[in-house]
């Protein structure tokens, strides 16, 4: 489903992610975790299209996410192309983003409207589907100022599922929560990991989380994967000194 | 001679109203343009299309650093010879005053722009909003809220330089003041009245717009 | 380029020192007044707040044409004594932008940091001491850019010295207009230029003193952007 090959990623001098080569299969879920200023949030921001890659190449379903194909050759995508790219990739932030100039139902149904074209009523039905689901049906109509840190990230949940994503990227998405807040959020993301067949991508310190639904989880250091696997080896075996000194730092935090 | 004339204050008074429905009416629509203008140069000079940009750049900094007065001059005698067509002095006073603070509200609204975190843009990009969504579902409904304080002191500073437009023939507060002062063969008076029209109707609008500006800053 | 343009260019070139003239005067005394009123508005005496209030809003609440006519056709029957115009222009210019310049000053006093005057009581530091060894000091690097914006509006505001027949660039050019009419748009870009010119010198001179100021506060000058990004008095 998502395949990065050889791709290079420079702020000015500074390589965030170096000659990264891996791919995510359709339906896995797989976390990135490392210290910070590894690379991971980078990885989903490339895959967003919120960033562009210095080299390299990064197809999602098949297709050039980063590039095109133009007369036999691949040129840097254009604005078009990358937004219909971008409709199967749905992310979810730390700062959760929602728009404080509309209500919780048209932050969800704005995009499945204005996007996707759909008709507002069935967008409105799915919306309030969604809502449901993540437990907020009776805040439908609320201003997001006016809910919790919490309720506004399941709203921004819904509102990328919303747009039916083929992958949804998470970035630290319970980093800003509050402690009490946390487990039901994580709760919410479990259940759509295991009744979907969407692919994740997700960048996380919740050791626990990560290992209880991860298919694969690669650990970074300087821009690169150091090791990679399924959770239970990776975080029971750990292979790597990086990786070791890393899961023993975060895993003693109380 | 008399020093002081209350006849004289009092009887300019429906003299000058009649200029200040012109000086208001100036100021509405010359806002109005300004408005409109300013955010449209505001977009585009962020789109950064590449020629339209530099020439937009350019014409905002001519208008900017040189005088208003220079300007509605420009357009009152010059600009019948470079097009032919001849406006009168109003529509010619609503055109300086519009284009000339567009160039001042562009930066408002570039200011209230850069204003919307990060974040919003990105969201609307991971929902792959079409552009005019992303700018009018969700930038500018959260960015003109702010920058309403800051255009109402502008149409406040423009309704105080209307009187300049008294240089082209326009018969504003000032220039009636002038000819009501002509007629009696004093002027004190009438300017007197002038003058106060002008703090009577700006005062209490600043007044206004520094609570307006407070109320936005806590929201 | 016409063949005129020398004589135009010369023409124009005569109101030149009145137009520097109105505005260095006009400058200077919007400084001085600004100081002045920016301090009175701070002060402990209701009374002088108040003077100075009534003197800031008087001056930002009319219109700057208005106050030129008041002062040079009004106020000569009030105390009879007519102003030569040069000198009524250069009252009017101080005294409306010394009423911006005050609350520029009053702002940037208030911006000092509460624990700067807390750590110049805890020295011992008499008000008088406080406000000029401390305080001022850092609000001044402060006031600067703004100034930079008012000074500018002051030097295009010479233009209004026109209606009142003071000589300057404006006025020279519109003497021109009857007999050079068809070169208008030569006219018009003289005075632009010259505007911008003279706009220049006043950037390039207080770009100076905020280096001086800034370095006085161990900081660097914050880089200014569009050397000629003068916004309205508001």
């Amino acid at each position: 489903m998502v395949r990065f090959e050889n791709v290079t990623k420079r702020f000015g001098d500074n390589q965030v992610c170096e000659d990264l080569t891996f791919t995510v299969a359709p339906g896995e879920f797989v976390t990135l975790i490392g210290p910070s200023g590894s690379g991971k949030t980078t990885i989903l921001r490339l895959l967003m299209t919120l960033e562009r890659v210095t080299s390299g190449l990064i197809e999602v379903g098949g297709e050039p996410l980063s590039h095109m194909p133009r007369g036999g050759r691949t040129v840097p995508a254009d604005e078009k192309h990358l937004r219909r790219i971008r409709r199967r990739i749905g992310m979810v932030f730390q700062q959760f983003n929602l728009f404080p100039n509309m209500d919780v139902l048209r932050n969800i149904t704005e995009a499945p409207v204005h996007v996707l074209g759909r008709d507002k009523e069935a967008a409105e039905a799915h919306a309030m589907e969604l809502l449901g689901m993540v437990g907020l049906a009776e805040k439908a109509r609320e201003h997001p100022s006016r809910l919790s840190g919490g309720q506004q990230q399941r709203v921004a949940i819904a509102r990328a599922l919303a747009m039916r994503p083929d992958v949804l990227l998470l970035d630290e998405v319970t980093s800003a929560l509050d402690p009490e807040l946390v487990a039901g959020v994580l709760g919410l993301l479990r259940e759509i990991a295991s009744t979907t067949d969407i692919t994740f991508l997700c960048v996380t310190h919740e050791m626990g989380f990560a290992r209880e639904v991860s298919d694969r989880v690669m650990m970074f250091d300087a821009g690169r994967v150091v090791e990679e696997g399924p959770p239970e080896s990776l975080f029971g075996e750990p292979g790597h000194e990086r990786t070791r000194s890393f899961l023993r730092a975060v895993l003693d935090r109380p | 001679m008399e020093p002081w004339k209350w006849d004289l204050f009092f009887g300019s008074l429906p003299y000058i109203a009649r200029g200040l429905l012109v000086t208001v009416k100036i100021t509405l629509l010359g806002s109005l343009l300004a408005y409109t203008l300013g955010l449209l140069f505001a977009v585009l000079l962020r789109a950064r299309v590449p020629v339209l940009h530099l020439v937009l750049r350019a014409f905002v900094e001519a208008v900017r650093s040189t005088p208003l007065l220079v300007q509605i001059f420009v357009l009152f005698w010059l600009m019948p010879q470079l097009t032919g067509v001849k406006l009168g002095a109003e529509t010619t006073g609503v055109l300086a005053l519009g284009v000339h603070y567009a160039c001042y509200t562009a930066e408002v609204y570039r200011a209230g722009i850069d204003a919307v975190p990060r974040g919003q843009w990105e969201a609307a990009a991971a929902l792959s909003l079409p552009r005019s969504r992303v700018w009018l579902g969700v930038v500018l409904p959260q960015a003109v809220p702010r920058v309403i304080p800051a255009l109402g002191n502008y149409t406040i500073s423009m309704f105080k330089e209307v009187p300049l437009l008294l240089a082209i023939g326009v018969l504003d507060v000032l220039n009636r003041a002038k000819e009501f002062g002509a007629d009696n063969y004093r002027v004190i008076e009438a300017y007197t009245m002038a003058g106060l029209v002008f703090l009577v109707l700006s005062y209490p609008a600043s007044v206004l717009v520094r609570r307006l500006e407070r109320r936005v800053a806590h929201s | 380029m016409s063949e005129n343009f020398d004589f135009l260019l010369r023409t124009v070139l005569k109101g030149l020192p009145y137009t520097a003239g109105a505005a260095a005067g006009g400058i200077a005394l919007a400084a001085v007044l600004s100081f002045a009123a920016g301090l009175a508005l701070l002060s402990r005496s209701r009374g002088v707040r108040l003077v100075s209030r009534v003197y800031v809003e008087g001056f930002r609440g009319t219109s700057e044409v208005v106050q030129l006519f008041w002062i040079y056709f009004a106020l000569p029957v009030l105390v009879g004594l007519q102003l030569v115009p040069l000198f009524a222009g250069i009252l009017v210019l101080g005294l409306n932008h010394g009423a911006y310049g005050a609350e520029i000053v009053r702002g940037a006093v208030q911006s000092v940091p509460r624990a700067q005057v807390e750590g110049a009581v805890a020295l011992g530091f008499g008000p008088v001491r406080r406000m000029r060894r401390v305080i001022l000091p850092q609000a001044v690097a402060e006031m600067l850019p703004p100034f930079t914006n008012l000074f500018i509006q002051l030097l295009k505001n010479t233009s209004l010295l026109f209606l009142i027949q003071v000589p300057e660039i404006f006025h020279q050019g519109e003497l021109l207009r009857p007999r050079f009419g068809n070169e208008l748009g030569t006219i018009y870009a003289i005075l632009a230029v010259l505007y911008l010119v003279l706009a220049l010198l006043i950037t390039f001179v207080m770009g100076r003193l905020e280096r001086v100021a800034a370095r006085r506060l161990g900081r660097k000058a914050a880089g200014r952007n569009g050397a000629l990004a003068a916004g309205k008095g508001v």
